[in-house]
């Protein structure tokens, strides 16, 4: 009887324990995935893995924010738009300043900061992007600023000239390189209006992608290196529409 | 309700084209919009900064000015600005603005050493005025001394020069503008006899190639540089081509289709190969030299405009010092110069660097003809990386530019050019080189020197605020021309000075030799912008003497005077600007000044009520006075020629000079005022209106004479944004000397009217062997000019060339757009431009803060191998605009010995860790 | 007995205060005011990894476990750093670093003197073993969702963090902990929740470190139970038999130490324990003695 009572009180308690542990696991693994989501803000610093590796990486230690000599980076406080204990930077506040020896990574102990970078110019942290309706610039002011201040000027920003046909004036309109731009965020930090007119957010925020099948002519002609032949993965094990073929005619 | 398809379409489309116009979306939003802005007044002005002169509209409410934009109706900029003139509205509410004057004081009195203390106007000028009569007494009218500036109002420039010249009987007054553009007035001079250039910014729209020397107009004249951008992009490249001839790739490379990079001063050489070449490929103008041209040259021995030598001197300094005396021609300064390596020259003609005489045809073909390409290319190539034939090809497509008959040309300079030890030689060889192919003085050719200030031209220049000028072209050193200033300013025969006084630079020694006892800065910032800085701070801080400076934030000057008096900025007072291409231009007072803050007229009236004829009108010593007429070293008492025309001995300077009968009659308030305030008129409170009142006593200088101004109340009209000079018939000029569009070219169809060296003696490339005068009325000079090293040069231990200079954000010294905040944001901080392989060799990186160090001082910046100046190996380049980086403790005081203008361009200085 | 006896008293909470606080001091002091030696830093990085002047990595061991588990690997010098910080507390204990470093231990000890002071009494009670069941969650989290899933709602690191690198909203994070140890379930986060804890006791079953129990003087006065944040820990009759405490769970926090008035516990050697027992074992067993 007691021993009976007994299991079965150890059954309750297993089951209220599993029941328990369950529940806490799923709020756990939601408050997780809440954490995860890719914030505007969260701009890496450089050699950031891809943002899940590196949320996965990082050890949140700060070395790296210790390390840079700039103030630059910080690591995300609860209530900043980042996932928690990581770190960030806001280029309004203070830019990344492109330092050759990169002392951020050289601290990274656990390699969510990617040694294998080679060189500065070669980050990723984000990309810079023009709102043209209040860029100075691109109403024909001779600002160009973030033209200027970019440490890889002429590639990842360059100034095209547009006639501006009523007054005889040329504008002088920045345009950001994503294959060059570091996203160090010199430019947004300089931009003089109000509100940046030029600001860095992470790549996959505004970064589309064009299909990969279709190749934009670039006059390298048909098969241009790196193009891959558009065919389905599973071509051959099963014919697309064959079902529908074979079904009875209506 | 349904919103059908077309409604939501056109809704959107009116959308889109308020979002493209800048204007809320909604119309609720649009109309709260207007409403706030009902009660704005608009009022058209002029930008405060550079000497483009772009328009634009003030909008003033309560007080405050709330908004600016640029003027679609200004010609030069159609409605745009630069980053600086889109914060015009936000200069003058800078944080530390001063507000009520300032005088270092110990116990309730003036005391050198003692600290800053607010004072009323009254104590400022009774203790400057005690002062300035204490200098006077002590040292005579040159003990005293005003540091002004291109960027003086018309009248705030007319007032100090009458002041000085007439009131105080001092020529020691020069602008900031000294080191701007007297490179360029002494070849307008020496060349056409007349200052100012013969075309205007519309040569640019019919020009087909342009030529930039020491130009980076991409920053330092954006809109001008939008002008150009146009002309190229809207034509065929093959048509329309860019040259930008530079020591470092600047931002004027980018839209250029050659870029020569080239050592300092090596653009002597260049210019005199072109002049070969235009010689050996027979592509001279010959009816236009024939008819217009004279060719003429000087001496070679003239020294860089440094002292010989000083008891102040740094030891590390002595040596480039001595040099002004006595140089040693390298090989190619001998060969261009027609000596042999190694020869020891002393340099005697250094007081008499401007004297010069007509020469041959045959005589010119044979100073240029050691220019050749294989010489030139190998001096002048300042990339060590670039190679030599690439270089020569450049060259060669540089002389095709100005050889090919149907190509318009203009040659745009500025500070490049006149800040150069032989700045005036080199502006000289410009015109040399126009000239030769008759490309001046017609629409889409001109050689161009860009001033830097808003109001160089119009005021520095042709009002005369320098130390051997009077107004319209006029000096002090020629009788006739005293004579006439006498006469318009209704003062007594020899009141006038007859010895120019010191040059801005000179100001400064003579403030560290203890002559100069009492100096005002005015709309400048000397002690920041003048070479070797270190010896001028401890001169005013440590010497006995005063030092008042107007301002109206705490600048670097500011900080080492003894008196602040706390300035108007432009848009709270009445002025009117003369931009580059002699555009006249003018705006009413929009706002108060704050506080107790006055305009630099209203203090320099106040300052002249403080003295009496009695007080400065009798005999005055003047140490080195030789003139005709005058006993040597004094001039004499005009008391009594001054009695007899009426004025008291007990009569005050404002009397005599300002709030004369006649200008009293101009009467403040008046209609063209439209609502506007005058608190300069207000604050002296006796009726008159005195911007006016002295713009037109100014006017009357010019009239007749070549520089012929409209009246006061015409640049005020709605429809007018501003008049290029002359304006004879009330219609603007656009290009002079040219009799289709000038009409005082009267002579053929050309006439380089100017009156100035229009009669020389004749002589040789060495010298003067004819010296009876020959009259050349209405003909221009060709200079033969040569080659001449700069006087300090990189060697073993200051081993890297040093060039300052602008930014586009910042304007000047950054007393202005430092306080604004989003440009100080934008570039906070004056880093050193260095290639990378330099960093290298000294184990520097990106970032890193080094010592910068020249014979003449030490400073700490931070390395930028990346930025927007991509220098060569060998040269460093470092902006002037920040106190912090303060370079000029670094630059040499070495000037054009003609012009005065100091070389900022060039020194050798070393770099390393800090 | 001839156990060697480490001396007791208050000066082991002097102490543990001075460990904790010179340990938070030490990474401020790298991080604020630049402190180092030779222009090394002198501890820079946190408790979850840092460098002791430019050359010894340390790391949190449980942290490494989880991001290894995600399926990430790391670079040696975490691992080098984990190693060396588990080594360290293998001997000294693991859950010492609940008591001596752990900066949530002043907030859990404030809420322990709270609720004495205003004797407060638990409202829920939970089984300490729970601590377990969150571990293995964060183990089992970390390798399903491929992120180290206690590292980023840890309330020690948000705390430690933001002690170091500016305070975010974290302090209310820990104004709950506090609310909840003191007022809801006494030692309610260390006691029963955190599986950082639950990790080190695991690493403390090895510890060399022993609270030593010297039955011969106790009194069985109970003094030590009523202080201990742990007393399941307290098995005095199991302590007998060992001469120390046996479960990995004990904190190393010396409260027994200090308030036994008999002085019946002290620290000590595990081997010099073990050693004095079979000794004393190997006594009583000989006949000729």
């Amino acid at each position: 009887m007691t021993t009976d009572a007994g299991r079965r009180e150890f059954l309750r308690r297993m089951a209220q324990s599993a029941g328990v542990a369950t529940t806490g696991g799923l709020l756990w693994a939601y408050l997780l995935g809440q954490q995860q989501q890719v914030s505007a803000h969260a701009l890496r610093p450089p050699g950031a893995l891809p943002e899940a590796d590196f949320a996965a990486t990082c050890i949140k230690c700060g070395q790296c924010v210790q390390a840079c000599p700039f103030g630059t980076l910080r690591l995300a406080a609860s209530g900043d738009d980042v996932p928690i204990g990581t770190p960030w930077f806001s280029p309004r506040d203070v830019p990344c300043y492109m330092c050759e020896d990169v002392p951020c990574i050289a601290a990274c102990p656990t390699g969510a900061l990617d040694r294998g970078l080679p060189a500065i110019e070669e980050a990723r942290m984000g990309v810079a992007a023009i709102d043209q309706e209040s860029c100075l610039s691109w109403q024909g002011l001779r600002c160009e600023i973030c033209y200027r201040e970019c440490p890889v000027r002429n590639d990842a920003i360059t100034v095209e000239n547009h006639p501006r046909r009523t007054s005889g004036h040329a504008v002088f309109v920045p345009l950001v390189h994503a294959s060059h731009c570091t996203g160090c965020g010199i430019c947004e930090k300089a931009c003089p209006t109000e509100l940046a007119a030029i600001r860095v957010v992470p790549p996959d925020l505004v970064k589309g992608r064009i299909g990969d099948h279709y190749r934009l002519s670039d006059g390298s002609g048909p098969g241009s290196p790196g193009a891959t032949p558009v065919r389905g993965e599973d071509q051959g094990k099963r014919v697309p529409g064959l079902d529908y073929l074979n079904e009875d005619t209506p | 309700m349904t919103v059908t398809r077309r409604d939501f379409m056109r809704d959107a489309v009116a959308a889109a084209t308020a979002a493209a116009v800048g204007l809320p979306l909604t119309g609720s939003q649009k109309a709260l919009a207007q409403e706030a802005e009902a009660d704005w007044r608009w009022d058209k002005s002029v930008c405060r900064f550079c000497g483009v002169g772009c328009g634009i509209q003030v909008a003033t409410k309560d007080g405050r000015v709330v908004a600016t934009k640029g003027d679609p109706d200004a010609p030069v900029n159609r409605g745009l600005n630069c980053v600086k003139g889109y914060f015009n509205g936000r200069i003058m509410y800078g944080d530390d603005r001063l507000t009520q004057p300032l005088m270092r004081m110990t116990d309730g009195r003036f005391d050198k050493k003692g600290d800053f203390v607010p004072v009323s106007w009254d104590q400022a000028f009774d203790e400057m005025a005690r002062q300035a009569k204490k200098a006077l007494a002590e040292k005579g009218p040159h003990g005293i001394s005003i540091m002004g500036s291109g960027q003086y109002t018309i009248p705030e420039g007319y007032v100090a020069a009458k002041l000085m010249k007439a009131g105080f009987r001092s020529n020691n007054i020069d602008p900031n503008a000294r080191h701007c553009m007297a490179s360029a007035v002494v070849a307008f001079m020496q060349v056409f006899g007349i200052d100012e250039p013969a075309g205007n910014y519309d040569d640019i729209e019919v020009a087909d190639s342009f030529v930039l020397w020491g130009a980076n107009m991409a920053e330092a004249h954006p809109i001008l540089w939008s002008r150009i951008a146009n002309r190229r992009i809207s034509s065929d490249p093959a048509d329309v081509r860019i040259i930008n001839i530079t020591t470092f790739t600047n931002m004027s490379s980018d839209l250029a289709d050659v870029e020569i990079v080239i050592k300092p001063s090596t653009d002597l050489a260049i210019q005199n190969y072109i002049a070969r070449e235009i010689l050996a490929r027979d592509a001279v103008d010959k009816v236009f030299v024939e008819r217009h041209c004279e060719f003429a040259t000087g001496p070679y021995d003239i020294g860089y405009g440094m002292r010989g030598g000083s008891e102040y001197a740094f030891d590390a300094e002595k040596d480039v010092q001595a040099k002004e005396l006595e140089v040693t021609l390298d090989a190619a300064e001998a060969r261009a110069q027609r000596r042999e390596t190694g020869t020891v020259v002393k340099q005697n003609n250094r007081a008499s660097a401007g004297k010069h005489w007509l020469i041959g045809f045959e005589d010119f073909k044979k100073a240029v003809e050691p220019y050749t390409l294989d010489f030139v290319a190998e001096l002048a190539k300042g990339d060590p990386d670039e190679d030599l034939e690439e270089f020569k090809k450049k060259l060669q497509t540089l002389a095709d530019v100005y050889i090919r008959r149907d190509r318009n040309l203009i040659s745009f300079w500025t500070m490049g050019f006149n800040q150069h030890q032989r700045g005036s030689w080199v502006n000289e060889q410009a015109y040399m080189n126009h000239l030769l192919v008759g490309k001046y003085a017609r629409p889409g050719n001109s050689a161009f020197s860009l001033t830097g200030q808003p109001s160089a031209c119009g005021t520095a220049r042709e009002v005369g605020t320098f130390a051997h000028r009077l107004p319209a072209d006029m000096v002090v050193a020629n009788p006739k021309h005293r004579e006439r200033a006498e006469s318009i300013w209704n003062v007594p025969a020899k009141t006038v000075n007859p010895k120019p006084g010191s040059h801005i630079t000179k100001i400064m020694r003579d403030l560290e030799d203890g002559t100069v006892k009492f100096t005002w800065v005015q709309v400048n910032n000397p002690f920041q912008a003048t070479a070797n800085a270190n010896h001028w701070i401890t001169a005013a801080r440590e010497m006995d003497n005063f030092i008042v400076c107007s301002d109206a934030y705490p600048s670097v000057s500011a900080k080492v005077a003894d008196l602040i008096l706390p300035a108007a900025m432009i848009f709270e007072k009445w002025g009117l600007y003369g931009n580059a291409e002699r555009r006249t231009q003018a705006w009413r007072e929009q706002v108060p000044p704050p506080g107790e803050a006055k305009s630099d007229v209203w203090q320099m009236l106040e300052f002249s009520k403080r003295f009496t004829l009695a007080e400065v009108w009798g005999e005055q010593p003047v140490p080195g006075l030789k003139a005709d007429g005058f006993d040597d070293g004094k001039l004499p008492s005009v008391l009594e020629a001054a009695a007899e025309r009426g004025y008291k001995p007990d009569a005050t300077l404002y009397e005599v000079l300002f709030a004369t009968p006649v200008n009293r009659q101009v009467k403040w308030p008046d209609s063209v005022a439209n609502g506007h305030e005058n608190h300069t008129a207000s604050a002296l409170g006796d009726g008159w209106f005195p911007e006016k009142a002295l713009f037109n006593e100014y006017v009357t200088f010019g009239k007749g004479h070549g520089h012929d101004l409209a009246d006061f109340d015409v640049y005020y009209g709605d429809d007018v944004r501003g008049l290029r000079w002359p304006v004879v018939d009330g219609k603007e000029t656009l290009w002079r000397f040219n009799a289709k569009y000038d009409p005082y070219a009267k002579a053929g169809a050309f006439d380089f009217y100017g009156k100035a060296g229009k009669s020389l003696p004749q002589g040789n490339l060495d010298e003067v062997t004819n010296t009876e005068a020959r009259a050349i009325p209405g003909r221009a000079k060709i200079f033969f000019r040569p080659y001449a090293a700069p006087v300090e040069q990189p060697d073993a231990n200051y081993d890297l060339w040093l060039s300052t200079g602008r930014v586009l954000e910042h304007w000047h010294t950054g007393t202005m757009t430092r306080r604004v905040p989003e440009l100080h944001r934008a570039v906070p901080t004056a880093q050193v431009f260095v290639h990378p392989e330099d960093a290298k060799t000294r184990e520097l990186a990106r970032n890193d803060v080094v010592w910068l160090e020249s014979r003449r001082g030490k400073i700490k910046a931070v390395v930028e191998t990346r930025g927007r100046n991509r220098m060569p190996r060998g040269m460093i380049f470092v902006p002037f605009f920040d106190e912090g980086v303060f370079i000029n403790k670094l630059t040499l005081d070495a000037t054009c010995p003609l012009s005065k203008e100091t070389d900022f361009k060039k020194c050798a200085v070393k770099m390393y860790k800090a | 007995m001839n156990t060697r006896r480490w001396p007791g008293g208050h000066r082991y909470l002097l102490a543990r205060r001075l460990v904790q606080v010179t340990v938070l001091l030490t990474f401020y002091g790298t991080a604020h005011w630049a402190w180092g030696i030779a222009g090394r830093p002198l501890l820079a990085g946190n408790l979850s990894s840092s460098m002791i002047l430019g050359t010894v990595p340390l790391a949190d061991p449980f942290a490494v476990l989880q991001i290894l588990l995600s399926g990430h690997w790391l670079r040696w010098e975490v691992l080098a750093g984990a190693a060396l910080v588990l080594g360290l507390y293998a001997i000294v204990g693991g859950r010492s670093f609940c008591a001596w470093v752990c900066p949530v231990n002043l907030v859990a000890d404030g809420a322990e003197r709270v609720r004495e002071r205003l004797g407060l009494r638990s409202g829920l009670h939970l089984p300490r073993q729970i601590r377990y069941v969150v571990l293995t969650l964060s183990l089992l989290l970390s390798a399903l969702l491929g992120i180290a899933a206690f590292e980023w709602v840890s309330p020690i690191g948000i705390l430690h963090r933001e002690l170091i690198y500016g305070i975010g909203f974290g302090a209310a994070a820990l104004a709950g902990l506090f609310i909840f140890d003191a007022l809801v379930l006494r030692h309610g986060w260390c006691g029963h929740l955190c599986p950082l804890g639950a990790f080190w006791a695991q690493v403390g079953r090895v510890a060399r470190v022993r609270v030593a129990f010297d039955e011969s003087t106790c009194t069985q006065c109970g003094d030590c139970l009523k202080v201990c944040p742990e007393p399941q820990v307290l098995n005095l009759k199991a302590a007998a038999q060992a001469g120390m405490v046996r479960s990995g769970e004990c904190t190393h926090c010396a409260r027994c130490i200090s308030v036994c008035p008999e002085q019946s516990l002290a620290f000590s050697w595990r081997a010099h324990i073990e050693q004095t027992a079979s000794a004393a074992d190997h006594n009583e067993r000989s006949p000729a003695s």
